[in-house]
């Protein structure tokens, strides 16, 4: 006879502990791109024409689609609706891949047309331009491998409702899992209007 | 801490705020193809917080957290807002 503990609670507000290091971890990136922006604003703009405008609008519905999936997936496991929560978790994952697939067609029309960090091409282009597209292959590719993490955490976390381990009253991994995906999604907020969307 | 059950958000309220991100989204579409100077950066951080709070407040449920999920959102940002200040007041005023 074992005494099970276990603190719901504190297990989220872990998960959040966790985010705040992670919004840590973009922000650097994002303030290295307003310095770069403040020295090299005309080439920012210059580079940012560059960018597909409907792949970035794209993903960003995508996105947004597949936050709204997994927040109604905890909805539905909390009301122990089991298969319309396992539906809707297969749907995330399932947009996850779509935007994996959307950036996989954008990056290599980019890399075909010679702009991929260290190209002869993007020397050519001077310095702000380079330095536009170094940052956002890193920041974007960082934010894919998120996507990547979290749908995977998304399928883990349905093949274990599916099995009955999480269940309508025990549900801090989907809900833990749900707060990672949002994440991703406010990441994608801030990185779609200032890498897709300067004039 | 204080175990309590949060009541499930009915399924209409999260459509609602998706249906609200996908206006923004469109807003901050439409704003950037207009030339306001650097004001349009500033619209776009703008309508990108809004954006990120209804994700924080409606998505993330920290509307039903307690108060130090509060407390470690401002801290965090206080924290942000310190590293973006002086690296600033570096990169200017050099």
């Amino acid at each position: 006879m074992s005494i099970e503990h276990r603190d719901d609670t504190g297990a989220r507000f872990g998960m959040w502990l966790f985010l705040y290091t992670e919004v840590i971890l973009f922000s650097g990136l994002f303030i290295l791109y307003a310095v770069a922006l403040s020295k090299f604003p005309a080439q920012y703009s210059e580079a940012s024409h560059k960018l597909n405008i409907y792949f970035g609008s794209i993903n960003t519905v995508v996105l947004l689609t597949s936050s709204l999936t997994i927040a109604l997936a905890l909805s539905a496991i909390q009301m122990n609706r089991i298969r319309q929560c396992l539906n809707l978790c297969w749907v995330t994952v399932a947009l996850a891949i779509v935007f994996l697939i959307n950036k996989y067609f954008e990056w290599s029309a980019e890399i075909s047309h010679g702009i991929y960090p260290g190209s002869p091409e993007l020397a050519e282009m001077g310095a702000g331009v380079a330095s536009f597209f170094n940052l956002y292959y890193f920041t974007a590719g960082l934010h894919g491998l998120h996507v990547l993490i979290g749908a995977t955490l998304i399928s883990i976390v349905a093949i274990m409702t599916a099995k009955g381990k999480v269940t309508s009253d025990r549900f801090t991994l989907l809900e833990n899992s749900a707060l990672y995906w949002h994440l991703v999604d406010l990441v994608w907020i801030f990185l779609f209007p200032l890498y897709y969307l300067i004039l | 801490m204080s175990e309590h059950k949060h009541e499930p958000v009915p399924y209409r309220t999260f459509i609602q705020i998706w249906v609200a991100l996908l206006v923004l989204t469109g807003v901050t579409i439409a704003v950037s193809r207009i030339h306001l100077g650097a004001l349009n950066i500033w619209v776009a951080l703008g309508v990108a917080s809004l954006k990120s709070s209804l994700v924080l407040f409606f998505f993330m449920h920290l509307k039903q957290e307690g108060r130090l999920f509060k407390i470690g959102l401002l801290v965090m940002l206080v924290i942000l807002a310190i590293f973006i200040g002086m690296t600033f007041t570096d990169v200017l005023y050099r």
